[in-house]
């Protein structure tokens, strides 16, 4: 087998030293009745090649975006990722390494993570971010948790732009946890009036912006609402791009910001592995979950990095850690980083304004077919349509036609009985071709 | 000082080597400075066309002023993070025998089978109809986990290992809960010697953890299982092998002992690797064990994450899987994302967005493709023959804290060998780092004083252990003839010297701020 070293002459040997004759002597602590006595029923070894063939064979029956026109978003984004970001997360000594546990032969993974804490502190305009989460969805659900051990409450209010996905996840942990949590019904025009919900109980109201269908929310009154009646709020993004050309959450008042950092370095990856990205006040550090990096010397004075602040972890604090998370997301937020790096200020507020120009072009030329309207007055690169019938009947139709054209807001939240809405997504890979090809199998199908 | 290209702005700075150089450098060790340092705010290494003029429809609300970041040229991004990664120790550098942690050899067929587009360039809400192969890929990988585990069902979508924990532990909740005994049963056992992820995931959804005292042999005995058990006890979460790296010999004991109870049987599968194609957890009577695709099935652990962590249950879970899941009927594959579709299944919610770790899903399967049933019942056996041939090597210098039970896939050491020499478990490990080893485990787990915990996984061939057990014989030899200095002052050799992890924790500095203009700082 090409990946173990040992012969059998070695293993025979190697035997011999520890003393004994045969290697289930060393399986001894399994009950006799419960040892295999034969391999299970699975196939035999295979050489390179028959693997290549038979994953190559499952990889060819599905559509990948950049073979169609693509409009899918909804929390994933396609983006255009450089060359130079694969290769160098693919070096060997990024690739290969195991949480820096051991500073001294780990400055690589965390002088990044030290630069991507920074990146993502001054995109959210936030004072600290951890060294990533799973994704934005489970940030989502730890943010909602630290945000009920600072105020000591337990009451979880959820805006009705909060990706669907994003709501259930909080949910489930809440109603694990015997945690309260009031979701606003679902708001395709951002008209909620979420403000009257919070009380004096409310310990965090989340609100995601850009919102699930696209609009652009301002945050400021729901922040100022929710610090007078002590409650935080929690921003949510899940697309990363729209912090070049957006307000930064920070700025608008939060205090806690978590999203999604697929968009930055990562493909789609049929939704994971993605990287959630997580700031808050620096006020809140010590209730963060998740590892942090920080800087100090070492012994003759020089700067290195360190994981720091490890007494809220749990292999410090076992049941009484701020979260039971033992990784981040490393080499994803390498990924993000890198990307980030190669974009710099002035590729990212570009990037964004090509976003967000291809988006305004495809909204116009959508809303010029009989029958369809884009329901949003702010956007940045993802609407909202309404189509007559149903939207996923519509979708899977241009799905027939060779266009990718976007979400049913349905498959999301069936229960929301919101069944004639798309999710409409465009990024800067979508050239005047795949518009046009949209708007026309549109109107073929409707 | 370094200035804006991270250099020093002064000859002779570099201190701390026998033989200064002007950079600070030491020919193919480069010193790297902050992006923030060397970037700049107008440079960009993407070439990227402003769009023609329009009407933003943004509703006013435009970021305002700098966001602050920098940008680098793509050859100055290139050389930022391959300087970077020379800093940092991986598999491909050398063993790399971190007990618990599993880390085997990532076969680079995997990484390029991942990046398939089939499988890395397909968006998780695309019509279910363009995406067959992907929801067939991870419906074989669950059939492979579950054969491999003897169990029933599998939840696909937790992100790791502590994730996997959490939506097995929910799964026992809602079954829990439905029997109508959510009020009673709120107590988790957790023994003494579990990753900390045990206590730390049954807190997180309000149990209660008592522990479970460890015995002198290093096991947990079912008497003191059943001691602890009453109406009030959920579940036990056990570790198997445990973090002593042994097998737990009363395991089936224990697990009946529960079931007798009420209570269910939830396994860390973490060290799943030790007897994949020896024994299946799902005969021993486990109900849920998550199972670390980068541990067992080799996918990278690329400096922490991402992970996988699939969660196997049993028949008397199966119905409480949390969405989605894949339903197969001939040869269509369906996906169940919503509770209405669930038919049977009661499931308990969700604990991510959209449908876990495909790029992970990926790389195990195309591991396990490799090795097949025999491959990767090999695997087990050499990956437990190379343990204690670590054993047998070291034994007679270092100490051994349960010497009765045979050792699996990892060999513990305590520190009483090292008693009266002034150096400690740490000491002992920077000195490894000399060596140009990544240190074992250390301090873990803490039943053991001072623990050393190592797992060479079966990616070692015989000369590589033979080498490593010749290096922790002159290692351990030196300490007990009193050459403290070569191990309290340890790592010399390293990038860094030993970082002061104390001071990191004082005060937190979490990111890189711009230096205050001399006149203010003075202020």
């Amino acid at each position: 087998m090409r990946y173990l070293p040992l012969s059998d002459a070695d293993r025979t040997a190697m035997l011999a030293r520890i003393g004994v004759t045969d290697i289930d002597a060393l399986f001894a602590d399994i009950p006799a009745d419960k040892l295999l006595k034969a391999p299970v029923d699975l196939p035999r070894r295979k050489g390179e090649l028959e693997v290549e063939r038979q994953l190559g064979r499952l990889a060819a029956k599905n559509v990948p975006a950049s073979s169609v026109p693509f409009f899918v978003g909804a929390g994933a984004y396609k983006h255009h990722v450089p060359a130079t970001v694969d290769h160098l997360i693919q070096r060997s000594e990024f690739l290969t390494s195991y949480t820096p546990y051991q500073p001294e032969i780990a400055q690589g993974t965390l002088q990044y993570l030290f630069e991507f804490q920074t990146q993502v502190a001054l995109l959210t305009g936030m004072e600290v971010a951890n060294a990533s989460m799973y994704d934005g969805s489970t940030g989502t659900g730890e943010a909602v948790l630290m945000a009920h051990r600072i105020t000591k409450r337990r009451k979880a209010v959820l805006s009705g732009g909060l990706h669907p996905h994003y709501a259930e996840v909080v949910r489930t942990l809440s109603h694990m946890a015997s945690d309260s949590v009031v979701s606003a019904p679902a708001s395709p025009l951002a008209d909620e009036d979420l403000i009257s919900l919070i009380d004096g109980e409310t310990s965090c109201v989340v609100v995601q912006n850009p919102d699930v269908f696209g609009n652009i929310r301002d945050l400021r009154p729901i922040a100022a609402a929710a610090q007078a009646k002590g409650a935080l709020l929690i921003a949510v993004f899940t697309e990363a791009v729209s912090l070049g050309l957006v307000e930064s959450p920070g700025a608008m008042g939060a205090d806690i910001v978590v999203g999604e950092g697929q968009s930055i370095g990562n493909a789609l990856n049929f939704g994971g592995p993605y990287v959630g990205l997580f700031a808050a006040k620096q006020k809140y550090v010590r209730q963060m979950p998740g590892r942090l990096c920080g800087e100090t010397v070492d012994a003759e004075g020089q700067r290195g990095f360190v994981l720091t602040l490890s007494t809220r972890e749990q292999h410090i604090r076992r049941d009484k850690a701020t979260s039971n998370i033992c990784t981040n997301s490393g080499l994803c937020c390498l990924a993000f980083t890198i990307h980030m790096t190669l974009l710099g200020e002035a590729g990212l507020k570009r990037l964004a304004r090509i976003n967000h120009a291809n988006a305004v072009k495809l909204a116009d030329a959508l809303a010029g077919v009989k029958g369809v309207s884009v329901l949003n007055k702010a956007f940045f690169n993802e609407f909202t349509l309404r189509v007559p019938g149903k939207a996923a009947d519509v979708v899977e139709k241009l799905a027939g036609k060779g266009v990718l054209g976007g979400v049913p807001y349905s498959r999301l939240a069936p229960e929301a009985g919101l069944d004639d809405l798309i999710l409409v997504a465009s990024t800067e890979v979508n050239s005047d071709d795949d518009r046009a090809a949209f708007v026309a199998a549109l109107k073929e199908v409707l | 000082m370094l200035n804006n290209q991270g250099r020093p702005t002064a000859a002779g700075e570099a201190t701390g080597s026998a033989h200064p150089t002007f950079t600070g450098n030491r020919a193919l060790q480069v010193e790297e400075a902050l992006l923030f340092e060397i970037g700049r705010a107008d440079c960009t290494g993407v070439d990227l066309d402003e769009p023609a003029s329009f009407s933003p429809r943004l509703g006013g609300l435009e970021r305002k002023g700098d966001i602050g970041l920098v940008g680098l040229s793509e050859p100055e991004t290139m050389r930022h993070f391959v300087r970077l990664s020379q800093k940092n120790y991986g598999i491909d550098t050398g063993l790399f025998p971190l007990g618990s942690c599993t880390m085997k050899h990532n076969p680079r067929l995997n990484e390029k089978m991942a990046r398939l587009p089939g499988f890395s360039d397909i968006h998780p809400l695309q019509p279910q109809s363009t995406v067959q192969g992907a929801l067939e890929l991870i419906d074989q990988l669950a059939h492979w986990l579950m054969v491999l585990t003897g169990t029933s069902a599998v939840a696909m979508s937790p992100k790791a290992g502590a994730h996997g924990e959490l939506a097995g532990m929910m799964a026992i909740k809602a079954a829990i809960d439905a029997k109508g005994e959510g009020a009673i049963r709120n107590v988790v056992l957790v023994p003494e010697s579990a990753h900390g992820t045990n206590p730390a995931t049954a807190a997180l959804i309000g149990f209660v953890v008592k522990p479970v005292p460890a015995q002198d042999d290093g096991t947990v005995h079912v008497e003191d299982v059943k001691a602890l058990l009453g109406p009030d006890v959920a579940a036990i979460m056990l570790t198997n092998p445990n973090t002593c790296g042994i097998f737990e010999p009363q395991i089936v004991e224990i697990a009946k002992a529960m079931h007798d109870a009420g209570a269910y049987f939830y396994c860390d599968g973490a060290n799943f690797n030790a007897i994949v194609g020896k024994a299946r957890p799902g005969d021993l009577g486990i109900d849920a064990m998550h199972i670390n695709l980068h541990k067992t099935f080799s996918t990278p652990h690329g400096g922490g994450g991402p992970g996988a962590g699939p969660v196997v249950l049993s028949d008397r879970l199966a119905r409480f899987a949390p969405l989605p899941f894949i339903r197969r009927d001939g040869s269509h594959f369906a996906l169940v994302e919503t509770a209405d579709q669930a038919g049977d299944v009661q499931a308990f919610g969700r604990v991510t967005a959209f449908h876990g770790q495909m790029g992970m899903y990926v790389r195990a399967l195309s591991y396990m493709l490799s090795h097949g049933s025999d491959g990767m019942k090999q695997a087990s056996e050499d990956a437990v023959l190379n343990a204690n041939y670590i054993r047998a090597g070291l034994e007679d210098l270092m100490s051994l804290p349960f010497p009765d039970h045979p050792s699996m896939h990892e060999a513990l050491f305590d520190d009483t060998w090292l008693k009266d020499t002034g150096i400690s478990t740490l000491d002992f490990a920077k000195a490894m780092i000399d060596e140009g080893y990544h240190p074992m485990t250390m301090y873990f787990p803490l039943v053991v004083h001072g623990a050393m915990l190592i797992e060479p996984t079966e990616s070692e061939s015989r000369a590589s252990l033979d080498l490593f057990i010749m290096t922790l014989r002159d290692l351990a030899l030196r300490a007990k003839r009193g050459e403290t200095e070569r191990f309290s002052a340890a790592p010399f050799h390293a990038p860094r010297r030993r970082l002061d992890e104390t001071r990191a924790a004082r005060n937190p500095i979490l990111r890189w701020t711009p230096p205050q203009p001399i006149q203010q700082a003075a202020e």
